[in-house]
């Protein structure tokens, strides 16, 4: 291992920071939704882990296009300007190379935001609610490969 | 005093005048006779094409090359910045062994080289190479190994771990082309080409374009190999099969991060024995797990190849008994598990993956496949996991990985036991900060952790026990255990034992893209912060500069002796094969 050839960095500019915050004051109590979502949790993701590919779960299957709430960490965004974040299931310690998507776990879901929210603390966990996309997607603006998503997404700590 | 003046004006003048171009290969590169590489140069300033001359030894170059290079009259970086002129010629192969003296000059730049195009012997000393490399593997583990696995009484070890009986011995030094430190992907590639290069790059010298895949290319064993003998080539790994170390034996990218594209170099080389983890690179982008971005299905490409495809424990040791000539072992999406998670802990990705075989039992499928050519085999091993546990300084998990490498070096010494005209290698790539200096003992007296440390005297020996005899501790969670730091650390918190519940991850990253450390070890019993001596961007401990310990057995291994450069292992590679003459 050593460091990246060219990392990217998150360097949150003042304004966004600042309008975070101002969602998350405006958030304040959890969102309604929280209560009602159905939960996934990280261990029912996949029914199988293989070589030759991973196989979603059933509950998955059921789900997606639902509004669930999933509770993991958040990984700090590959780009500033990135539209979507992490979840993953422990805190991340991102590889140095991790300035794409080559090193994530298997297990990971993408959250995309319905608005800009502040991003949190990586030992902070936190409960994200969206509606539940699956399959493999190739973000346009980063070329980040995911297999699962919520959309529109919020999230609050737990 | 005039006339010192004036030869420091002129001295002040020349330097000051005079723009450094850049030539690949770079100053006392060292060649293989008739081996291809790519001959570079890149002007700092705009030139019109005939103001450059370019001479070797005298002569114009395209008499000497044979033909001429490609002018490139001004290079863009990234963001079209201008970079220069360029010339280029690609595949450029120098039949006749001695010095090369390339001088180039264009307007004020000016820029000298020397390579020197070495020659082999005629005939191969070694049918055979079997070259084992720990990652990252530094003196401490090999001691700490000695003693967890072989016990130690007064001071004397009671046994003796198979490298430590290889006859030929030298210290490697192992810097970059661009700095004193080193990665692995530049460090295995200087063994696997004979050239070194920059952190981060693989078979190519790292020129100053963007693009990762255009740069200066040299010629790897496997290649090598193909081009001059009907030898079998085999990588096995416990990484994943697109990284650093592997990958070295195939690849051309100045950014090892090119996983997708270096599975695409491994089909091209096709070596014959493929074992190891990153299964998920061999994936179509469609199917969950893969890593690609394209619909390029690699598991069927390989197929088609003819390779017997296996994926587990069992199906390895299934497909060691088929004629298909190939074998593709693809047993992790990611990088595989360590010894100590497969087989005692089974944490990790364990419960995901449970039927990972170990390094032993994939070397020991590789021999068997390999030796079934008459030709002999090039075959490399990788423990990868020394490294990758010795970075987040999971030192129990590390050292018990350098075990299982011994038991590689062992399997390797059998077999050329069997067939003497076996070349064995064992090093590392580059070395880590890290130090066995004592004990951890949970009866001694204190309050505080650290006063359980045992050092000098007080230390005594550990309790490590072996009852079933395979090599390996019947448990790591033992009250008398190693004290084994780091020299270089993010910040963590040190809980002063082995990590039961999984791999070590010391430091996890915030929103300001600093690591921090993980407080998942906070509240563990005795923990305390610990405040890193790193840059706040490093998550974990980093390689360290010092030399590499290299030993070796077998025909050609007496080349190997003192200080030498991890460049000039592979002239002793390409000697004992015989490379400068074309063998089929």
């Amino acid at each position: 291992m050593t460091r990246p050839q060219d990392p990217i960095r998150f360097r949150p500019d003042r304004r966004a920071c600042l309008g975070g915050l101002a969602a998350l004051l405006a958030l304040g109590a959890p969102v309604p939704a929280l209560a009602r979502a159905p939960a996934l949790t990280f261990d029912e993701l996949y029914a199988s882990y293989g070589v030759l590919g991973l196989e979603f779960s059933d509950k998955v299957k059921l789900l997606t296009g639902k509004t669930v709430s999933i509770r993991g960490f958040m990984a700090p965004p590959l780009k500033a300007e990135a539209q979507f974040f992490v979840l993953s299931e422990i805190p991340m310690a991102l590889c140095p190379f991790c300035s794409s998507d080559a090193d994530w776990p298997d297990n990971i879901v993408v959250v995309y935001l319905d608005r800009r929210q502040t991003f949190t603390q990586p030992n902070q966990m936190i409960e994200a609610v969206g509606r539940l996309e699956r399959g493999s997607w190739i973000d346009p603006e980063t070329g980040f490969v995911s297999q699962l998503r919520l959309r529109e997404a919020r999230y609050a700590t737990v | 005093m005039r006339n010192l003046f004036a030869m420091l004006a002129a001295t002040t003048f020349l330097t000051g005048a005079a723009q450094a171009a850049t030539i690949y290969p770079l100053d006392r590169a060292t060649i293989l006779v008739n081996s291809p590489f790519d001959f570079k140069i890149e002007l700092d300033e705009v030139h019109p094409e005939g103001d450059l001359a370019v001479t070797v030894n005298g002569k114009p170059y395209a008499e000497v090359f044979g033909k001429p290079a490609e002018f490139v009259a001004e290079e863009k970086g990234e963001d079209d910045a201008a970079l220069g002129s360029a010339l280029i010629l690609r595949d450029l192969a120098l039949a006749e062994p001695g010095q090369y003296t390339v001088e180039v000059k264009a307007g004020n730049e000016m820029k000298s080289v020397t390579w020197e195009v070495y020659s082999t012997a005629e005939t191969a000393k070694a049918k055979n190479v079997i070259f084992i490399l720990g990652d990252g593997l530094s003196v401490a583990h090999r001691t700490a190994a000695r003693i967890m696995s072989k016990g130690m009484t007064e001071g004397k070890a009671n046994g003796r771990l198979a490298m430590d009986d290889l006859d030929h011995m030298a210290f490697i030094g192992t810097s970059s082309t661009h700095s004193i430190a080193t990665d692995s992907a530049n460090t295995a590639s200087a063994y696997m080409t004979g050239h070194k290069s920059r952190v981060n790059a693989l078979g190519v010298y790292a020129d100053r374009t963007p693009d990762s895949l255009d740069d200066p290319r040299v010629e790897t064993i496997a290649e090598a190999l193909r081009r001059t003998t009907n030898k079998a080539i085999g990588v096995v790994s416990t990484s994943e099969l697109q990284d650093a170390t592997p990958a070295a034996v195939v690849a051309h990218t100045r950014k090892r991060a090119d996983k997708a594209e270096i599975v695409g170099m491994f089909h091209d080389v096709q070596p014959e024995v493929i074992l190891g983890g990153g299964s998920a690179y061999f994936l179509k982008a469609d199917i969950p797990g893969s890593k690609r971005k394209d619909d390029k299905d690699y598991i069927q490409l390989f197929k088609d190849a003819g390779y017997a495809l296996a994926t587990s424990k069992d199906e390895l040791a299934a497909a060691a008994g088929s004629n298909a000539g190939k074998l593709l072992g693809l047993f992790h999406t990611g990088n595989m598990d360590t010894w100590l998670d497969r087989n005692q802990l089974k944490k990790g990705t364990v419960d995901k993956f449970p039927d990972q075989p170990g390094l032993v039992e994939m070397t020991k499928s590789a021999l068997d496949q390999l030796s079934k050519n008459p030709d002999g085999f090039f075959l490399m091993v990788e423990g990868a996991s020394i490294d990758k546990m010795s970075h987040p300084m999971d030192w129990d998990r590390a050292v018990v990985e350098t075990i299982e490498l011994d038991q590689v070096v062992a399997l390797a010494r059998e077999f050329a036991e069997a067939n003497p005209d076996t070349l064995i290698v064992v090093t590392g790539d580059h070395t880590h900060g890290v130090s066995l200096i004592g004990t951890i003992d949970d009866n001694r007296p204190g309050d505080e952790m650290r006063q359980k440390v045992g050092v000098y005297d007080e230390a005594g020996f550990p309790d490590y026990v072996d009852a079933d005899g395979d090599g390996y501790p019947d448990s790591v969670d033992v009250a008398r255990r190693f004290a084994i730091f780091a020299s270089n650390y993010p910040d963590h918190y040190e809980t002063w034992g082995p990590k039961l519940d999984g791999p070590f991850q010391p430091a996890v990253q915030n929103e300001n893209g600093e690591y921090v450390a993980n407080e998942a070890y906070k509240d563990l019993p005795g923990a305390v912060f610990r405040e890193g001596n790193l840059p706040k961007d490093n998550d974990t401990a980093v390689h360290a500069v010092d030399d590499i310990v290299l030993q070796a057995a077998g025909p050609g291994a007496e080349a190997f002796k003192g200080y030498m450069e991890q460049s000039d292992v592979y002239k002793i590679l390409a000697d004992a094969f015989a490379l400068g003459t074309v063998q089929k």
